[in-house]
């Protein structure tokens, strides 16, 4: 093949990087997870040697090139170990959401036609049974926990440390097909296929390439001049391509050590221990940090919280432009470090970002508040715009030109323009091979010259070259009148305050804004117990007069600051529902990355949005829950519709031409 | 019952062995009063045995009967293939039988760690002065019991609340902590002392997942006082049924349920 030749330095896939780290600092830590307590950690050399023997078990087990391989779990050093032993096979990777449901594995399992699926534990196991009569080309799974499987019929269900064992013990057999494997990986190859969660409609799977992955992780490393003794921890999804890039395109590239953490609930203190350099998290995680210290700030004693708030005021004065190496006075910049030594530095030491030197935010926009917030910290918080399509980068923020209403300037090798409707259209050397198995999608997404419709609007700062996107292409809109309609804007703004978890924003065609929220149960439900409100349920405290007195307050606080943006002052929130229950994705309500799905959330609580624009006060509805086991079950509820004072605006020139 | 003389297979197919425990013709006193009135059962390595009756039956005085925290007045405890003396219960703790009690007793100002850790007190031997200095072979041993305390930790799946102080978390946990420091001693059995008391629907179901699983990982003989029926019938391979202190029934769950006498003496019978 004529493209066997090219690849950096001769390294066209993961395995590839894999053999150059193992044989150039094998000494140096690979993978990091706190098992028992402790911090166990393998160097590149042993990692390498456990990846061998696995591949060489997977052989052993029939895995020919091109089958795919299924992954299924949280972050832990043997799933990655997994999807790279497959592709030293020859195989794809492809991991799955670990919380998605039976049938929606069902549907990727079935689509990918994955031959073997590697699961953690007994609970994924289940799952994968509960399907398999529909799953033609499955065959075997393989299990990392043993816990509770012992029972279990092993006719095609094998322990991974067997496997792994089985793999060793045929190393004289196997090893030179092994070897021939590995190097018949080419650049153009497949390294892993990564399902898009899409909000709409089924799954797609975004077929990437060894080149796709490789060029991506090598500039985007290069831009934010990530070494080899940066830290992550690894917590995000599996299935989503910025951990696949982060923990394993970056991590390979660059050689620095992914960290998993012990279980879900003990992130936090994980955190704290590893306390990484650099540091991925979409919005939400932020959002709720934030949360959690409000929330914690007004348990904590008058002194305190006095301490906290004049140190904050004066860390958002000056923070950022200290941060981003602007000229800032003598006595402003020795205050700045007082408030260092006494909020915070203990605060980041807190929330594990003591060392970060690159956080980056994705996935959606986040509220300039918090984002803000951050940064006055002294975090180096910043955004970037991509997608799963993109192997992650399109557009980056560097360092020193850090805004919370832009995403940056195109990553390094992305070239970017902007289609007539506004739509951002990217060409890089990461852009996607295809939808697996889907033709059509892939055209109406890809164009013959590569270039790729991202489905977001947006436009270039004429001052800064900085993008700015402003919503989904299909949710921008216009209102009744013809003003601008971009709901997130607004959404994002709600979700700024601790007691609002999620909103959305109606208006596409109508004379004004509506607007569903949700309640944050931990803020609310702290509020509630600091004034001595008794509740006996989410439904219950979310329709609370008191929560939805503060809650229109907050509204109209947002109203006024929308009432102010030129463009967007049409899209203040007229009436509006607190909601009776959580949005969640096993009601399909949001995706798996926990954007909200408003086109389903529409249609669901049709109702609901009718009642908005009518007149009346209250409303009964009925609703469909799924719990975690997949049962199903409904909760009724008569909700209140409130009216939230708007400012009034003037029309705006541009109407009346 | 099917013949025990060699163990027996359960219904979902686990092997039970040979008796690990017997109670032979127990009675016990207090004064006037009569507890336990002539109860002899056994119980089997590896299986789950339930104690049910009725408040006041005399459950929980077999139970410490059991653990060696009273002496029967009559009748002798048999354990492992011997008579066994009267004894203190640290000493009958030392031969590997290990409880949780009905009023969870944890150190409440400890942590779930030091808690646990509680547990593994019958296997440290390195004297106060080495433990203090930790130096040599006590620091060999802690480290060896802290290893075992995390995998029980692990098992339990407590590991976010290991360095939290016990007094701290809701009541559903700190039964689960009682637990995970009565596992820590790595018991031949494990006395339960109405495990599920007090909770609701989902701890219990969360409880009797981890009392079937310790039993099927470790392979632990698990003795466990219970007043909810239902919890019982569904997790237990034999049960012992009492009523005022004498025993009205023995046999797999659904034996049990069929006995007249044990019918009568939940639901009450007319006189």
């Amino acid at each position: 093949m004529a493209h066997k030749a090219e690849g950096v330095e001769g390294l066209r896939s993961i395995p590839a990087l894999l053999h150059r780290n193992a044989t150039e600092f094998g000494n140096a830590p690979a993978y990091r997870e706190k098992e028992y307590g402790i911090w166990q950690s393998w160097t590149w050399a042993e990692a390498e040697e456990e990846i061998q023997a696995f591949a060489l078990g997977l052989l052993n087990l029939g895995v020919a090139p091109g089958d795919y391989v299924a992954v299924i779990g949280r972050n832990r050093p043997t799933l990655y170990w997994s999807m790279v032993a497959a592709q030293m096979c020859g195989a794809v990777p492809v991991p799955l959401y670990q919380d998605a449901g039976a049938e929606e594995m069902e549907y990727v399992l079935g689509h990918c036609g994955a031959r073997f699926v590697i699961v953690a534990d007994q609970e994924q196991v289940d799952k994968v049974i509960e399907v398999q009569d529909s799953l033609h080309q499955f065959e075997h799974m393989i299990y990392v926990d043993p816990r509770g499987l012992r029972k279990y019929d092993h006719t095609h269900l094998h322990e991974y440390s067997h496997v792994q064992a089985q793999g060793r013990a045929a190393h004289d057999e196997l090893t030179g097909e092994l070897a021939a494997r590995r190097a018949g990986l080419g650049y153009d190859d497949t390294c892993v296929m990564l399902y898009t969660s899409g909000t709409t409609g089924k799954p797609k799977g975004v077929v990437l390439s060894n080149r796709n992955i490789i060029e991506a992780a090598r500039s985007s490393a290069e831009f934010d001049h990530l070494g080899r003794n940066d830290e992550v921890l690894a917590y995000l999804p599996m299935a989503w391509v910025g951990d696949f890039i982060f923990s394993i395109g970056q991590a390979y590239w660059k050689g620095f050590c992914v960290n998993c953490p012990e279980s879900v609930e003990t992130l936090a203190t994980d955190l704290r221990e590893i306390a990484p350099s650099y540091y991925f998290a979409p919005p939400r995680i932020f959002e709720t940090l934030l949360t959690r210290i409000t929330i914690r700030m007004e348990d904590a004693s008058p002194l305190k919280q006095r301490m906290f708030r004049y140190f904050m005021a004066h860390a958002r004065k000056v923070g950022p432009a200290i941060l981003d190496g602007k000229p800032v006075g003598g006595m402003d910049r020795l205050k700045y470090k007082l408030g260092d030594w006494l909020v915070y530095g203990p605060l980041k030491d807190a929330m594990g970002f003591s060392r970060v030197r690159v956080g980056y935010t994705a996935g959606e926009a986040i509220g300039p508040e918090i984002f803000d917030f951050f940064r006055s910290l002294g975090i180096n918080l910043k955004q970037l715009y991509g997608q799963t399509e993109a192997s992650v980068f399109i557009t980056v923020q560097p360092d020193g030109e850090v805004r919370s209403d832009t995403v940056g300037v195109p990553a390094p090798g992305v070239e970017i323009r902007i289609g007539e409707s506004g739509e951002v259209y990217y060409r890089s050397p990461g852009t996607f091979v295809e939808y697996y198995k889907n033709p059509e999608s892939t055209a109406s997404t890809k164009d013959a010259e590569g270039w790729v419709a991202t489905g977001d609007a947006g436009f270039f700062e004429e001052a800064s070259g900085h993008l700015r996107i402003i919503d989904r292409a299909k949710d921008v809109g216009q209102m009744a009148d013809g003003s601008l309609f971009a709901p997130k804007y607004v959404e994002n703004k709600l979700k700024f305050y601790p007691n609002i978890l999620e909103a959305v924003v109606f208006g596409a065609g109508k004379d004004r804004c509506t607007a569903f929220i949700n309640i944050d149960l931990t803020a609310v439900g702290n509020w509630a117990e600091r004034n001595n409100i008794a509740y006996a349920s989410y439904q219950e405290l979310a329709g609370h007069s008191q929560v939805l007195e503060t809650i229109q307050g907050h509204i109209e606080e947002v109203n006024a600051s929308v009432a102010r943006d030129e463009m967007l002052s049409g899209c203040q929130v007229h009436r509006f529902i607190v909601l009776h229950k959580e949005l969640d994705a096993d009601d399909g309500e949001m995706t798996r990355t926990r954007k909200v799905k408003r086109k389903v959330i529409a249609e669901k609580f049709h109702d609901l949005v009718e009642a908005l624009y009518s007149d009346v006060d209250q409303i009964y509805t009925e609703t469909e829950v799924t719990y975690e086991d997949g049962r199903k079950g409904r909760i009724k509820a008569t909700l209140a519709v409130r009216d939230a004072a708007v400012v009034p605006v003037t029309p705006r020139a541009v109407a009346a031409e | 019952m099917p013949d025990q003389s060699e163990g027996y297979v359960t219904a979902d197919g686990r092997q039970i062995g040979g008796v690990l425990m017997e109670m032979r013709d127990i009675t016990l006193k207090f004064g006037g009063v009569t507890a336990i009135e002539d109860i002899s059962f056994d119980i089997r390595e590896g299986e789950i045995r339930a104690i049910i009756g009725p408040n006041g039956a005399g459950k929980s005085s077999m139970l410490n009967i059991i653990s060696g925290f009273y002496t029967p007045t009559i009748g002798e405890v048999w354990y492992k293939g011997a008579k066994r003396p009267p004894m203190k219960p640290y000493e009958v703790a030392r031969l590997g039988v290990a409880r949780t009690f009905q009023n969870i007793a944890l150190f409440e100002g400890m942590t779930v760690l030091d808690n646990v850790m509680t547990g593994r007190l019958t296997h440290m031997k390195a004297g106060i002065a080495a433990q203090a200095l930790w130096f040599g072979k006590a620091r060999a041993e802690e480290m060896e019991n802290r290893e075992v305390v995390e995998k029980v930790i692990d098992f339990l799946e407590i590991q976010n609340i290991r360095k939290t102080p016990v007094g701290r978390l809701p009541y559903g946990l700190k039964k689960r902590v009682e637990l995970a420091r009565a596992l820590a001693a790595e018991p031949s059995i494990l006395l339960l002392d109405e495990p599920m008391a007090g909770m609701n629907v989902e701890e219990k179901e969360d409880m009797s997942r981890f009392i079937l699983d310790v039993n099927d990982e470790f392979g632990t003989t698990i003795a466990l006082i219970e007043h909810d029926m239902g919890v019982v019938m569904d997790i237990s391979d034999r049960v012992v049924v009492m009523d005022y202190g004498k025993k009205i029934g023995d046999g797999t769950p659904s034996e049990v349920r069929s006995n007249q006498d044990v019918i009568d003496a939940y639901l009450g019978v007319a006189h």
